[in-house]
């Protein structure tokens, strides 16, 4: 009796929250997407739709082809099979790259010796935008002021990158993607070389970006035990799609898998949601 | 000296040439340097050489080629070089540095069948190995003045592309600008550069003066902006202090101001060392 309740429950709440999210505007459709290298399919038969305003987190292990999509997402990969459209336009005609920022994994890996401010490599996000033979204006200052701001590194504008810890480096790359004004950001293990105290922290920074700024973040990492109570979104990738949804939804779904294997009652203690209780709690009467 | 430079045309030449390259070798500098290009320089000088040592022996050969001057043909060379070392570099994915040893040993071995086809070494071909005072020209003069308002109007035009591709080639390319051009045309300035510097410091020491105030600079400067500024103060420092030097003393130039840049280098490592100290 419960557990139909429970089902019902479950299955009103998520054609509300569909319903509700058709209404927001779509800023990544991927639909049927297949890639494969030489003899190798990368991903198979792909589908993911990201509304405006989502925190979604793709989680898989390393060669789950997470880069691959990423590439492609990005247009630097060309797609074999399926369709990708960006903010409603197929990708090979979409030309406002500027709204899309990524950072990228690589970011931690440049020259550290590098002879350049926090405010320098900050600007240099703004060199698309304003294209060939142009410079900075007084209001291209003002946004990257407001891009510094918004990654918590103000006092430090003036310091050598080199000087800046791993987790403040990676927010000085958000802030070079952020100039620009982007409305989707794609990170790719972000926090790689940031260390563990700092991780927290680095996520509530995003967290501020996504809801106070509206940024639409997608964010790529093999380790779901840091995001899952960070994100609003989940999608497991592992040449196929395995999960696409809500965290909470995806929270259950694990303690429904965890429950197979160890009976019932587990709980996971890493994550709050709110809504997790909600369901807990309907199982426990 | 003051006298001599208002007496003389040749010291004019000398004088305003070494303020010239004194800004815009170490300009370049910066970008080869951070983009650690250092030795393609080097490669590039070693062109030049070739290049010269074919202009000297046309001349030589040709009576009529007697007024061809040689930098021009060093221009050519050098130019051809870099774009060389372009082809190389892509050939050589993985190996790009290999790019360089080749195009220097093509350069020297090049310009050694030059030389010994011209009967040999003259004292023309020991100026332009290490500098000369009384080398330069007013021709020489004007094609050096041309080739920096070109350096330096690209570099103030193409600032934040060049920036980008030296600080994160992987982001320029990803972001969409035309990498491939920027860096072909910044290659070009490299070579047209070491060309322009070379009647100077010498071709053996071109590569010292783009390379030496940077290296000292970096040591000591915030930012990529105070970055230039040190290296064009040091560059400017070298070369008005090894020419004035190298004038009083009779020495080479190109010596004198490299050994002048050195100490620089030496000076700015042990007081970013004491400030360090200092500090704690």
């Amino acid at each position: 009796m419960i557990l139909i309740f429970e089902a019902v429950f479950k299955i009103t709440a998520g054609f509300l929250g569909d319903k509700m999210e058709n209404q927001l505007r779509t800023i990544i459709e991927i639909e049927q997407v297949s890639y494969r290298y030489e003899k190798e399919d990368v991903l198979e038969d792909i589908n993911l739709t990201i509304h405006e305003g989502a925190f979604l987190g793709i989680v898989g292990p390393n060669g789950s082809g997470k880069s691959t999509l990423l590439k492609l997402v990005l247009g630097l990969l060309k797609t074999q099979k399926g369709e990708i459209r960006l903010f409603g336009q197929e990708i090979s005609r979409f030309k406002d790259w500027h709204k899309i920022g990524f950072v990228s994994q690589k970011a931690n890996s440049f020259n550290t010796g590098f002879p350049a401010t926090v405010y320098e490599v900050v600007s240099s996000g703004l060199t698309r935008k304003l294209g060939l033979f142009k410079f900075m204006k007084r209001e291209h200052h003002t946004k990257v002021m407001e891009a510094i701001n918004s990654v918590g590194l103000l006092a430090f504008k003036d310091r050598n990158i080199g000087e800046l810890s791993g987790g403040q480096q990676q927010r000085v790359f958000i802030a070079r993607a952020l100039v620009s004004d982007p409305k989707l950001l794609i990170l790719d293990e972000p926090t790689v070389g940031v260390d563990a105290q700092n991780v927290q922290s680095f996520y509530e920074m995003l967290d501020e970006l996504n809801k106070k700024l509206g940024i639409t973040l997608l964010l790529v990492t093999h380790d779901i035990g840091t995001i899952s109570d960070k994100v609003t979104h989940v999608a497991c990738l592992n040449k196929h799609l395995h999960f696409h949804g809500k965290t909470e939804e995806f929270e259950q779904l694990k303690m429904d898998e965890m429950s197979e294997y160890y009976g019932h009652d587990v709980h996971i203690l890493t994550h709050n949601h709110d809504h997790h209780h909600h369901h807990h709690g309907g199982t426990e009467q | 000296m003051i006298a001599g430079i208002l007496q003389y045309e040749f010291l004019q030449n000398a004088f305003l040439t070494g303020i010239i390259i004194g800004v815009i070798a170490p300009l370049i500098g910066v970008f080869i340097v951070v983009r650690r290009l250092s030795l393609i320089a080097d490669a590039l000088s070693h062109v030049t050489l070739a290049g010269i040592a074919a202009s000297l022996l046309l001349e030589k050969k040709f009576i009529g080629l007697s007024g061809l001057n040689p930098l021009y043909m060093g221009m050519v060379f050098s130019v051809t070089g870099s774009l060389f070392i372009e082809k190389l570099r892509a050939v050589y994915k993985h190996y790009q540095e290999l790019a360089i040893p080749i195009i220097l040993s093509g350069g020297i071995g090049l310009g050694a069948i030059f030389i010994s086809l011209a009967d040999g070494f003259n004292t023309d071909l020991f100026s332009y190995l290490f500098g000369s005072v009384s080398a330069v020209s007013r021709a020489d003069l004007w094609t050096i003045m041309l080739i920096s308002i070109f350096v330096i109007a690209m570099i103030i035009l193409l600032y934040k592309e060049l920036f980008l591709l030296s600080f994160d080639e992987e982001h320029a390319k990803a972001s969409g600008i035309a990498a491939k051009s920027i860096h072909f045309i910044f290659i070009v300035m490299v070579a047209l550069v070491i060309a322009a510097s070379m009647r100077i410091v010498g071709i053996l020491l071109v590569s010292s003066l783009m390379t030496l105030p940077v290296a000292a600079s970096i040591r000591i400067a915030k930012g990529f902006k105070q970055t230039i500024f040190y290296s064009v103060l040091f560059g400017e420092t070298s070369v008005l202090g090894g020419l004035m030097l190298s004038y009083y003393l009779d020495l080479a130039p190109g010596g004198t101001i490299v050994i002048i840049a050195v100490l620089i280098l030496i000076l700015t490592i042990l007081i970013k060392k004491l400030t360090v100290k200092a500090a704690v």
